[in-house]
């Protein structure tokens, strides 16, 4: 119960993935929804990186890893380029305001 | 009790104590410094995890780079004058009653699975491999995230640009 195992980093992922869920669905200001999303897609992180470690696949957990690193980097500057963009047009980023597309 | 199942614990509650309070305080730039902590939690996680180089990138990438563009998202959209930066939150109970119940079957599932775990020596450094698989196995997907990243670059400079009036 108390050796850390596989079980334990899965855990941990999983109740960081549900807070992430959470901020997603609860905060209304958009960059608070991105914080949650960067929260979820470490949790995946460290789900791929768990099962690199005790799986005995060789290194595929890890890149994987890598790569979702990557697209969270990209993800991040587009979804802020929107959030710009929204701001300029709305004067607010709540997405719970914002629901329709063009003034 | 090890020393490894202690640095463990200890970096649990980094990330999750910070995470909560990312996902529940209301001021927006205090979420994104303990978002700060729950950044180098999780990177403290994959170091245990015998995961050295993803742990440097999570440090450089998340902290240095996605911290302080979600930190500019938060200058550029509210009045600076405005000390008080603070954002409401909407459905808190059926949002805490759904995601309480998410994470009991998810946490659930991933303690009661009989994992086929074969745990192997922990390597002295993953670089030299994780170099090789990214030039043999997964070089395709490599060159694509590049493509990707300046597609990114691009999309994200034309959409953010400001109209010519």
């Amino acid at each position: 119960m108390l050796q850390v195992g596989l079980t334990h980093f899965l855990t941990l992922s999983a109740i960081l993935f549900s807070l992430g869920v959470y901020g997603v669905v609860t905060r209304k200001n958009a960059v608070m929804v991105l914080m949650g999303i960067e929260l979820i897609l470490n949790s995946a992180n460290i789900n791929f990186i768990a099962f690199a470690r005790f799986g005995n696949f060789g290194y595929s957990g890890q890149i994987a890893a890598l790569f979702v690193i990557i697209l969270a980097a990209a993800e991040a500057a587009i979804a802020l380029a929107i959030v710009l963009n929204i701001y300029k047009t709305f004067a607010n980023v709540n997405v719970d305001e914002i629901d329709h597309l063009k003034d | 009790m090890n020393y490894y199942d202690i640095m463990f614990y200890i970096f649990a509650a980094i990330t999750l104590v910070s995470a909560w309070f990312v996902v529940t305080t209301r001021n927006v730039i205090y979420s994104a410094f303990f978002l700060l902590f729950t950044f180098f939690g999780v990177a403290g996680i994959y170091v245990l995890l015998a995961a050295d180089f993803i742990a440097v990138v999570q440090i450089m990438v998340y902290v240095g780079g996605i911290l302080i563009l979600l930190l500019f998202g938060v200058m550029l959209t509210n009045t600076i004058t405005n000390v008080d930066i603070r954002t409401g939150a909407s459905n808190l109970l059926p949002a805490s009653i759904a995601t309480g119940i998410l994470m009991g079957a998810v946490v659930s599932v991933m303690w009661y699975t009989e994992w086929k775990i074969q745990p192997t020596a922990a390597p002295n450094t993953t670089i030299k491999e994780l170099g090789r698989l990214l030039l043999t196995d997964y070089v395709l997907v490599f060159e694509l995230l590049g493509l990707l990243l300046l597609v990114a670059l691009i999309g994200a400079a034309s959409i953010a640009r400001r109209e010519k009036e």
